[in-house]
Order: C-alpha cells, then structure tokens, then sequence
C-alpha cells in the first residue's frame, strides 16, 4: 500500500518534471529569435553587417589590383521553365584583374503575357572559388519585377578577390531566373 | 530495487490471454520479441518478392514485364522494405528477446512503451505499401528521397513520409527501452564489461539509433513542407540546396548502416566462440572496436556524395576519414579468426551461418575500402558495384547473422530443437546462392552498368542472367526458413537448458523453452560466473 | 503467357551459353573497369587495380588463416580447445598498425590523383551541360552551339514493355543517341554540368567523370582525352532522375582538333540563321555526327533563350 502511494507520489513528480522540460523547449525556440540577432551581431552573419562590409570591400578593392594575374570570368544563365521569358548574359566572358571592380549585364525579358516578379539566384563554379568571388550590387539581391513584355538591362558589379588560389583561373558565374508567379502557384 | 516493486505491480497474471487479445495487450519482452520477428520474416518475404519483380525484369534486356516507373517503386519500397521493416524490427525482436535473459532482468525497463513501439510498425507499413494503390504509385524516387525527384512524387509521398515518422518513433523507443534496460536492469554482479558482447553492440547501436532517427525525421519534414507549405529548404529557387538534403540524409544514413550491422557482429561474437568452444578473442578489444566504429560513423558520411562536387578539402577528409574504418573491422575480423584459432570446431546451422558472414561480410568490407578510395569512386558510385558492395555487407553480413541468431536460439525460445539436416540444406542453399547472385554484380558496375535502371544494354546480358538464376535461387531456398520454424515451433525432440555444448551465458541458466516470466529472482552469483565465461 | 515467356527465357539461357564462345564486338561477360581514353582515366584505373590487388593478397591471408583453422581444429578430427588463448596484446598491436600501414600507402597516390583531377587551369574550350528529365542538352560556350541528345529511335521503339523487338538486333541498345556530343581530342575542356529538374549525373567512364547535375547550381569537370583516341564513347545518366532515367545515354565523338574546328563552323553557320529567323524552334539539319551514327541525320537543336 505504503510503496504503492510512494510510487504514485514518483510517478506524479516524474510526469511534473517532464511537463516542465516541454514547456522549457517551446520557451527555448522562442527565445531562439532574440538569441540569434545577438548571435549575429556578434559574429557579423546577417544582412545590415553583409551591407556595409561590401562597401568597405569595394574601398579596398579600388586600392589594390593586382595587374599581374588576369581572370576569365565566363557568364552563363538558365531558366527552370522553356519558354516564358528571355534571359542572357549581355557578354560571355571578361578578363578581370583581381581586386578590381567591374560591372556586367544581363537582358531579361518578360513572355508570360502578364505583369510578374522574379528572382534570380547566382550560382558560382568551381563552388570553392565562391568565396573570393564578391558581389558589391546585384539584380540578385532582390526580386525583380517585370511588365508585360518589358525588358531590362540588369547590371552587377562584382570583383574577385586577390587572394583568389592560383590553382582557379577561370570562374563561372551563373544565375537561374525564377518567376516568383509561377513558384507559388505552383505549391 | 525500485524495479522489483513495478514489475510486480502489473505482472500479476502468470499466464497470459489467450487469442489475439494477449498479442495486441501484451508487455512481456519475450511476446514482443516475437511480435518483432514474425513481423520482420513477413517483411523480409514482401521485400524479397519485390527484389524477385526487379530479377525478374533484369533477366534479359528489353522491357519485358513492368513499366520503368513501376520498377523505380520496386527498388524504392524493398529497400525501404528491407531496411526499416525486415533488418531493423528483427534486430529489435532479438534484443527483446535476448537482453532481458542475457543480463539477468525480469523484463524490459518500459513495457507498455515496447509494445506501443512495437504495433506502429504494422501501421507504418500499411501506410508504405497502400501507396501501390493511390494516385501517382508508390514511392519511386529510391530510398533515399532525393529531392528535388521525390517531390515529383504522387499521393504515397506525405503517406510514405509518415511512415517514415512512425517507424523513426517506433525505433526511438525501442532504442530507448533497450538503453534503459540494460543501464538499470542488469542483475548484481553483471557489470559492463561482463555483457555479452550481443547485448553491448545493441548498446551502442541503441544511442546511434537515438541519436540519428531524429535527424531522419527533421529532413523528411523539410521535404513535407517543401512540398507542402512552399518552403525552400532544398530548392534553389528559394535559396535552398538540394545538396543540402543529401548531408542531412546521409548524417543519418551512414550511422544507419552501422544500426543495421553492429547487432550483427554481436551475433557472431556469440556463435563462433561456442563452437568453436572457447572464449571470445580479445572481448574487450572487440567493445573498444564497436564503439570506434560507431563513432566513425558519425564523421564519413559524404562519401555516399563524392560525385555531388564537394571542394577538394571535403573529398579528402571524407576519403581518409572513410579509410580509418577498415582498423576496427579489422580488428573485429582478425579477433574472429583467433578465436577458431586452436579452438574445437563443430559446424551446426548458425555456427555455419556466422562463418559465412565472416567470408562474405569481408569481401563486403574489401569493395567498402575500394569505394573509400574517392578518385576510384567516381567510376563505381551510382553503379551495380555499390549495389553489390551494399548487398554482399547485408545479406550475407546482416541477413546472414540474423538467421545465426535465430538457429542460435530457436532451441531456447520454442523447446525444441529444429531438423539440423533442413537448416543445414537452407544455409548451403543460401550461401551458394547469395554469392551467384551478388557476386557477378561486381562486374556489372565495372563494366558501366549504373544502378536503378530497369533495362540495360545487351553487353550486360550475360552477368545480368547469371545474377537473376542466382536471385530466384536465394529467393527460392529462403522458403525453407519458416518451415523449419514452424516446424520447430510444433514439436521436435525436446531441447535442454544447455542447447549447445559450448555456450556460455545466462540466456542458457534458464530451462528450454524459456518460462513466459524470467529472472524474477535475479540469477544467482553461480550462474553468473558460469554464464559470464565469455 | 508469362510462362510461356519465361519457358522461353530458359531456352534462351542455353542459346545464349552455346553463343556465348562466338567473339562478338560488345564486351560480353566484361569482368572490370575500362582503362579509359584520358591520362586521368588511366591514373584511376591503375588506383582501382592497386586497391584491389591490395584487397586479393589481404583476402589471400584473412581467408587462408581462417580456412586452415577451419580445416585443422575440427572437434570431429578430435581437436581439443585451448580455452586459455583469449588475448595477446603482441599480435592485437600487429594487427592494428599492419592496416594502419596499409592504409598509408593507398591513401598517398589517392590523395595525388584527387589533388590532379581538381586542377582545372588553362582549359581551352567550355561545355555546358544540362540534364533535363530525360534527355542531355550541351551548349559551345562562346559559339553558341547547342545541341539536344536523346535516346535514338530504335533503341526508344525497342525499349517499350512488350515491343516485341529483340534488343539484341538494335546496335547500341540504349547506349546510342540521335545527336553525339562532338568533343576534340588533345584540348582541355571543360564541362559545366547543371539541370534543369532532377538531379542528374552526367557520367562517361572512359574519361572517369562522374558528375551530379544539380538544378540551380554548376558543377565543374574537365578532360584531356589522348590525340590518338578519336572514337565513340558511351556513358549513361548515373543519378536516378525519374521513369526514363535508363534511357537518356551519353555518347561522345572525339574527333581530331581540326576535324572539331570544322564541325563547330558548319554548325554554327546552321545554326546562326536559324536562330535570326525563329528564335523559338526550327529544326536545320546538318551533316551526320560520325560515320557510326550516320543513319541519323543531325539536326541542329532549337535554340535557347
């Protein structure tokens, strides 16, 4: 009777004790929110911090390229559909020098027939090579939107870094053009 | 001990109900373990007749009996099949079983939660296979569920997700059981180190399944809300990485493989010291050897991945980091082998059956270390000799130590003992069969033959036949297993406490069969220090 | 009618072993890997049989000690246990560092063979590739040649459930497709392979570049094949990517530098107008791929926007 009452007691506490760890882990992912901005404004990940780091980077690239080494930077694009909308680099290559800031171009045009938003997303390859590749203004960093029809010139500016390894001479940067309409239509 | 007192509190009834009733409500480990291991023969059979569909379509080139997105299906759903319904739940089912009479306790630690872990799987699989008759077919993007391919999935896809979550819970639990079992529930006078070695690999393998189901179930969930809720997390149009899932999977998928094998050197650990009568080799070397395997497991996952382009540093780590496994297999092989060493050999059905998984799981670990080589890997990955690698390390490895196991304790579990001449024309059936079909396969890869395919070029025919013949053999010769059981199970002549003259271990302290309650009284420091002779 | 079929199958088990002794020009009961047409195919190769002379002497040893054991301590020979040999911390030391060793030496010409096939410099000519569900797009960076490569024809009637066509009597089956991708021998070229789907994998085994084709992103290869290898060389699709993903084979014509320069012309020259004209479709034709796939005409893929 007495251990019965006693193991009553133990399993009411046990089951009150485990109540509270759940309770603790909803509050935790709560807390996640708070706990990351900190994080971030510690360790710079995050968007404001990546801002205004490119345009101390871009401040140091102008100072220094290295004249001596030259880049092949080859463009290249692709669409996930057929079809609905033109899209292409307006050069094929360039020749950089690392260190140094250039712009490049790309021609979208709107088929769909109807007023859109689209998002392109670059890519770089070899991937290793992506993190001497910077981009200080880009068409990628935000959704792009479209008339009917329309078509635009779409401009980044980008150089590569001078500690870019010498086993790396040639860099391709693409970019896939998604229409934002048709991605969410299609969930 | 506070566990006496909640055992005695519901195990009241010394015989149990009859009729389904006492399958559907029971708490004792030992009809759980069965529940388990006729669930996993079930599933080894509808698996096995899945891989008889893929033989049968890859016996001579040209598209003969199924359409190719049919065959995608087959493979899909027998490895899931094999893997999550036939492998695991047998693993699951001898260590319900076994850990309760090896380490002297009455039962398991959570009853109630064993057989609740238990009867999700019959729901899981329902789920997995109705998937056959719903919109779209079954699961046909591979076990793996790359994405973006299985998002392209029809109706089965969230129903196959859910399985997944269910079988992932039902191996949580049990993992958990089993961790709690053996921490708290061993007799005085068992210590770690004086474990049988099958019940200190299903340790490790029980905190490797808790720690990497979850990250299973995560990435499966991501998948469900990229299809669902129009989430990114492995599309590159939202800035996902299809790649991604490929890490998260195989974070899980490469400790998986080892759940799959580390209960399975426990076997084997068991079976060849007592045939060949004398103590294991190197007992403690051989723990030390499991647990380095396990944490191995943990820090070479993207070899499955060297052809996803992976920066030259990555490929390097995974490559040498996937090397350093061959020492503690080697290690366990060698400690094998020294333990026949001036033995006193007799060759019973599963002594046979745990030498064929010593020969075979070998040369399933030579082809592991030529796939570890990553330069090489990109002509074997994706091929028929990654098929055959993973076949020959789980049929003959896993498969193989499975059965040791059960013709290792059927005696014990049923009372009697099985026809010696019927287990020994299924094992040399087997054994010769499982190599016509597994070996030529070898070739195949080389050749260029890529995996997954339903219909392959004519310079592939030859091997490709020779693998079916051996296919429809091993399938074939499997049927004799549940006959010997049932067999076995309706009478016999009748088996002694002591079943087998070299074993050693508390599981033989008990009388044959096994009383339905055991270690009520844990055993007696006698019949420890004679059971523990390892 | 399935056991006639597979009555049929076992009497042509016994055709087939009775033909089987005849040469044929396909590598039937092909045991290993090809040596391949490139310097880093062959350096893979000699790796692949380095491992596994390694593995055949190990499994000599392993597997010899374990059958004599088997042979020599029967109990029916009356071989009595030596309980007392449970551990011998000399031979458990030896055991550890020999593969510890072994490992060493594999692992250094390893390392130098990945370290060789990452060095992607000075490549002379770009490739793009992209995967589709099922079929293989290839793109001339800079001269905006594309082509479309899919299955031929005969393998694809061949193929469906229940032709009734023997695959032994279409050439190449499944290994053939209507227009090659034409690559020239001696150069260093590169591959950019992507997708546009699924996940696909772009694989050739005589150059040993295996590659995934990743919807969203680039992956980087590159090959030197041999001046002398000019030639047909096949490959499959290696990544499960759907229903057809056994039929959407690779096939490259190697041809000499010069005989490259001029195929790229005419084709761009078929191709240019073309794209003035309709930039959408419009299908030109052109000169067969090689003398082998000269029954199919080559059509000039439709242009990409």
């Amino acid at each position: 009777m007495n251990a019965g009452e006693e193991l009553r007691r133990a399993n009411r506490s046990l089951t009150a004790k485990l109540l509270l760890c759940v309770a603790g882990s909803a509050l935790f992912g709560f807390a996640l929110v708070p706990l990351y901005r900190v994080l971030c404004e510690i360790t710079g990940i995050g968007d404001q911090q990546t801002l205004r780091s490119a345009v101390q980077v871009r401040e140091v690239a102008q100072q220094g390229t290295d004249m001596t080494r030259t880049v092949t930077v080859e463009f290249m694009t692709s669409l996930p559909t057929v079809g609905n909308w033109q899209f292409r680099p307006a050069q094929e290559t360039m020749a950089v020098h690392p260190g140094k800031l250039y712009e490049a171009h790309f021609i979208a045009r709107n088929l769909t027939g109807h007023d859109t938003v689209a998002q392109a997303i670059p890519n770089i390859a070899p991937s290793q090579a992506a993190s001497w590749f910077h981009k200080t203004e880009c068409f990628c960093f935000s959704p792009q939107s479209f008339k009917k029809g329309e078509e635009r010139v779409l401009p980044v500016r980008f150089f590569v870094d001078r500690a870019l390894p010498g086993n790396l001479d040639r860099l391709t940067l693409s970019y896939t053009f998604y229409d934002l309409s048709t991605h969410v239509a299609a969930r | 001990m506070a566990y006496t007192e909640t055992v005695d509190a519901h195990d009241h009834h010394d015989h149990p109900p009859a009729g389904i009733w006492r399958w559907l409500s029971t708490t004792n480990h030992k009809d759980i373990g069965t529940l388990y291991l006729v669930f996993s023969g079930i599933m080894f059979f509808v698996g096995g007749a899945m891989a008889m569909v893929i033989r049968l379509e890859l016996f001579k080139p040209g598209m003969q009996f199924v359409d190719p997105a049919f065959f995608n299906s087959m493979t899909t759903v027998h490895g899931l099949a094999m893997i999550f319904g036939a492998v695991m739940p047998a693993w699951v089912g001898l260590a319900n079983w076994m850990i309760p009479l090896q380490v002297g306790a009455p039962d398991m630690a959570l009853p109630r939660m064993n057989n609740f872990s238990f009867w999700l799987l019959p729901f899981a699989f329902t789920l997995l296979l109705i998937g056959f008759f719903v919109p779209g077919g079954a699961p046909a993007g591979g076990w793996t569920l790359y994405p973006p391919l299985v998002l392209q999935g029809g109706d089965s896809f969230p129903m196959a997700i859910f399985a997944i979550h269910l079988m992932g819970a039902s191996s949580i639990m049990g993992a958990i059981n089993v961790i709690v079992t053996i921490m708290n529930m061993r007799a005085p006078g068992i210590t770690l180190l004086r474990m049988p070695l099958f019940v200190w690999t299903w340790l490790i393998t029980a905190y490797l399944l808790i720690l990497v189901m979850p990250v299973l179930a995560g990435s499966v969930t991501m998948l469900l809300t990229d299809h669902f809720f129009g989430t990114s997390f492995f599309s590159a149009s939202g800035g996902g990485d299809p790649v991604m899932f490929q890490h998260i999977f195989w974070f899980f998928g490469h400790p998986e493989v080892y759940i799959l094998i580390l209960p399975a050197f426990g076997i084997v650990s068991e079976v060849i010291p007592t045939f060949s009568r004398k103590p294991l080799f190197g007992y403690e070397a051989m723990v030390y050897a499991t647990a380095s395997i396990a944490f191995l497991s943990f820090i070479v996952w993207a070899h499955h991945m060297f052809t996803v382009g992976m920066p030259l540093a990555g490929e390097l780590f995974f490559m040498l980091s996937t090397m350093l496994i061959a020492i503690p297999t080697g290690v366990k092989v060698f400690n094998w082998t020294a333990t026949m060493w001036r033995g006193s050999l007799s060759f019973e059905p599963p002594m046979l059956f745990a030498l064929a998984f010593l020969f075979l799981f070998t040369i399933g670990g030579f082809s592991g270390l030529m796939l570890a080589i990553a330069p090489a890997d990109f002509q074997y990955q994706d091929t028929y000799f990654v098929v055959a690698h993973f076949h020959y390390v789980l049929v003959p490895g896993a498969i193989f130590s499975i059965m040791a196991g059960v013709y290792y304790w059927l005696p014990k579990w049923t009372g009697h003992l099985y026809s010696m001449a019927l287990g020994k024309w299924h094992f040399w059936l087997s054994a010769i069969f499982v190599n016509v079909l597994f070996f030529p396969q070898h070739f195949l890869g080389l050749a260029g033959m890529p995996r997954r395919i339903p219909d392959y070029a004519t310079q592939f025919a030859d091997w490709n036949m020779v693998s079916s013949l051996g296919g429809f053999g091993f399938g074939l010769s499997q049927l004799l297993f549940p006959i010997l059981i049932w067999k076995c199970v309706r009478g016999g002549e009748k088996a002694p406490a002591q079943v087998w003259e070299g074993a050693h271990g508390l599981e033989w302290e008990v009388p044959s069969p096994a009383p339905y309650h055991t270690w009520q009284d844990p055993p007696s420091e006698a019949q420890i220090a004679h059971g523990a002779e390892h | 009618m399935k056991m006639k079929k597979s009555g049929l199958l076992l009497s042509g088990l016994a055709a087939a072993l009775l033909t089987m002794v005849a040469p044929t020009a396909q590598a039937a009961w092909a045991l290993n890997m090809t040596q391949g047409i490139s310097a880093i195919s062959r350096n893979i190769y000699s790796l692949h049989m380095m491992v596994f002379w390694v593995c055949v002497v190990l499994a000599v040893l392993v597997f010899g000690v374990m059958i004599y054991s088997l042979v020599r301590f029967r109990k029916s020979q009356g071989a009595v246990p030596d309980t007392s040999l449970v551990h011998n911390t000399k031979a458990e030391i030896i055991w550890t560092a020999i593969p510890i060793a072994i490992l060493v030496v594999m692992a250094v010409p390893a390392t130098r063979t990945l370290i060789e096939t990452d060095d992607a410099t000075k490549t002379e000519l770009t490739i793009r590739v992209t995967g589709y569900q099922w079929k293989w797009g290839y793109e001339y960076v800079g001269s905006g040649v594309t082509v479309l490569s899919t299955l031929d024809r005969d393998s694809n009637f061949a193929r469906q459930l229940g032709s009734g066509i023997d695959p032994n009597s279409v050439p190449n089956y499944l290994l053939n497709v209507d227009h090659a991708l034409v690559v020239p021998a001696d150069t260093k070229v590169r591959l950019l392979i992507s997708a546009q789907d699924v996940i696909h994998s772009w694989w050739v085994p005589a150059l040993a570049i295996k590659k995934d084709a990743i919807p969203g992103f680039v992956n980087e290869a590159w090959f030197k094949i041999d001046a002398a290898n000019t030639g047909l060389f096949r490959g499959q699709c290696a990544e499960l990517c759907g229903r057809d993903h056994g039929f959407m084979p690779i096939v490259i014509d190697v041809r000499s530098k010069a005989d490259f320069e001029a195929w790229l012309r005419t084709q761009k020259a078929l191709q240019q107008p073309a794209d003035a004209a309709a930039p959408a479709a419009a299908p030109a034709t052109a000169a067969p791929a090689s003398a082998a796939n000269a029954a199919a005409t080559v059509r000039a893929a439709p242009a990409r926007s």
